[in-house]
């Protein structure tokens, strides 16, 4: 009878997976992830040791000190169920190995999660769910949150049944070149989004006026020259064509902002960028800098700069 | 009332989705929306989350560097927008007051992390008993603590009276509301200065300035520029694959790792 091995159903499996979403529930400043861990090893540690020994020794193993990025655990979660189930079916697996196992795959995987996820994945839905939701389009939040996670969700049960499937083997891909290219690449992705959105989304605009220059006649719609009936409106919609045509006033202004416009769009905004990397580089907190920010737009625009 | 009820959960998954960032639901663009939602305010509070959302689309905790508690600036700015009446063109001024309550909230988190430190401890002592529930139960405990640490100032914001918060907000003159707002755009760098601080290396600079540039083409959507993104990674490191032996010494750093990777091929 005792040879019967006990083997995790699929469903515990995904039951694993889906509690695996509190890892980080009991955060604390000693273990960190700890609590989360043990609380997704629950269900396997239920069905694979019946004595109250086994239980206690087990939940000790993984209320050990963990940390990682907290969909990456899923792989790692993933193997220490294949090593349990060998283990209580048996298997000379002490302690030790299990927390090593844990401890060195933590490491490089969090080390992949934060680039991917934190740096390209999160920044490029939610911009574009938050560009969709500023002209009050509720498609924004909705497509955020369902890409979001079906994506989460598909990584975490995929990668958690590959390292079940691979138990221990997956330390030697942990180290190897794949992770690293994948980090890379992320990191690629990323900055190419992050010029893209300082360029879009960082707004800054110098108002001082440079020059005004008188245009010459017939370069700007002559207002006291229109009809003075509907199809004015339509005549000057005509002749401005959404600002390719011709000018609404008699003088050209030209802002600080134009001029700098021609040099690069989006200049001030990725001066401003390379400032706050210079600053945080320096140690000052990003809280001083946002806060700071505020003070510098309230006093750029009483002056009238900004 | 009701509403009032409906608010307080909302403040109180987003507070459990800030430590666990998973649901994403701490995110403006999903938090904002849903008080909206039960509120009444269902489009404006849209907006005022894709405006915090672009704000904070680079908070993440790593290292030294802590953010602003993202969940709290959430929950605060759109209760204070709801409580003011909803209107547009207070957006900007909701989130100028949120954000330093935001930071203040990282306070209330430290606490909570600190407490779990105790709970962590009550778990040992559950599992010595060996039992499975016990450290369930306080993982658990820990977690609703995580959603009390927005809920309960939210609650505290419920309870300003709104005829109070819309005197306030119309009593700021135009030259400090616009002012915020103006702040509020330059504020959107902080957050990608932090991402490109931990991602950059010499390698994905170039990555950076087409991104950059290409960005003033308005007709590129933000897919179209993902996609041209991705493929020009692709294309990057399948000809580095390609690459044989004689690129090995221009990128020297970048290939830390790979003397590893080639002890491995060898197997």
């Amino acid at each position: 009878m005792t040879e019967e091995k006990i083997k995790l159903s699929k469903r515990e499996r995904f039951n694993a997976c889906m509690r695996s979403t509190f890892l980080q529930g009991s955060w604390n400043y000693e273990r960190m992830q700890n609590g989360g861990y043990a609380y997704a090893m629950s269900p396997a540690i239920k069905k694979l040791y019946k004595t109250k020994e086994d239980r206690a020794a087990a939940l000790k193993r993984h209320l050990e000190f963990f940390n990682t990025h907290p969909y990456l655990a899923s792989p790692i979660i993933g193997v220490t169920l294949a090593l349990e189930e060998e283990k209580a079916n048996g298997a000379e697996i002490d302690d030790q190995a299990i927390t090593g196992v844990k401890v060195g795959m933590m490491g490089p995987l969090a080390g992949v999660g934060d680039p991917v996820f934190w740096f390209t994945a999160r920044p490029i839905i939610a911009g574009l769910g938050a560009s969709l939701a500023l002209s009050g389009n509720l498609m924004g939040p909705i497509l955020f949150f369902v890409i979001w996670n079906v994506l989460r969700i598909a990584f975490m049960w995929y990668t958690q049944e590959y390292g079940y499937k691979l138990g221990t083997r997956i330390t030697d891909d942990a180290s190897g070149g794949l992770l690293q290219t994948v980090t890379r690449g992320a990191s690629m992705m990323g900055m190419f989004i992050l010029g893209t959105l300082i360029e879009r989304w960082v707004s800054i605009k110098f108002t001082p006026v440079v020059s005004k220059t008188p245009l010459q006649k017939g370069a700007y719609i002559e207002w006291d020259k229109l009809p003075n009936n509907v199809h004015a409106i339509q005549k000057v919609l005509q002749e401005w064509d959404m600002g390719n045509g011709l000018s609404l006033t008699s003088t050209k202004v030209t802002t600080l902002q134009d001029n700098l416009d021609q040099l690069i769009p989006g200049l001030a905004a990725l001066l401003l960028t390379l400032l706050c990397m210079w600053l945080l580089k320096k140690n000052v907190s990003p809280i001083i800098i946002i806060l700071g920010l505020f003070i510098v737009g309230i006093l750029g625009h009483v002056v009238g700069l900004l | 009332m009701i509403a009032g009820i409906f608010v307080i959960i909302i403040a109180f998954i987003a507070g459990m989705g800030g430590v666990l960032d998973e649901f994403q639901c701490h995110q403006p663009l999903v938090a904002c929306t849903l008080i909206g939602l039960v509120t009444g305010h269902l489009v404006p509070c849209i907006i005022l989350g894709g405006s915090l959302q672009m704000i904070a689309l680079g908070w993440a905790n790593i290292g030294a560097a802590v953010a602003p508690d993202i969940a709290l600036a959430s929950v605060a700015s759109a209760i204070i927008f709801v409580q003011g009446g909803g209107q547009s063109k207070d957006v900007g001024t909701a989130i100028a007051i949120a954000i330093p309550l935001a930071v203040a909230g990282l306070f209330l988190t430290m606490i909570v992390r600190t407490i779990s430190v105790a709970i962590s401890h009550i778990m040992d002592r559950e599992a010595a008993k060996g039992s499975i529930r016990g450290v369930n139960t306080w993982q658990l405990i820990a977690l609703s603590l995580q959603g009390l640490r927005i809920a309960i100032p939210a609650l505290a914001l419920l309870s300003i009276p709104s005829t109070l918060v819309r005197e306030f907000l119309s009593s700021m003159p135009s030259w400090l509301t616009d002012g915020m707002t103006i702040g509020g755009g330059m504020v959107v760098a902080v957050g990608y200065a932090m991402v490109i601080n931990m991602i950059a290396t010499r390698e994905v600079w170039p990555f950076f300035i087409i991104g950059f540039v290409l960005a003033a083409v308005s007709q590129l959507t933000l897919i179209a520029i993902g996609a041209l993104g991705l493929a020009l990674t692709l294309l990057y490191l399948q000809l580095e694959g390609h690459g044989g032996s004689g690129n090995g010494g221009s990128n020297g750093g970048q290939s830390a790792g790979d003397p590893l990777g080639d002890i491995l091929d060898d197997y």
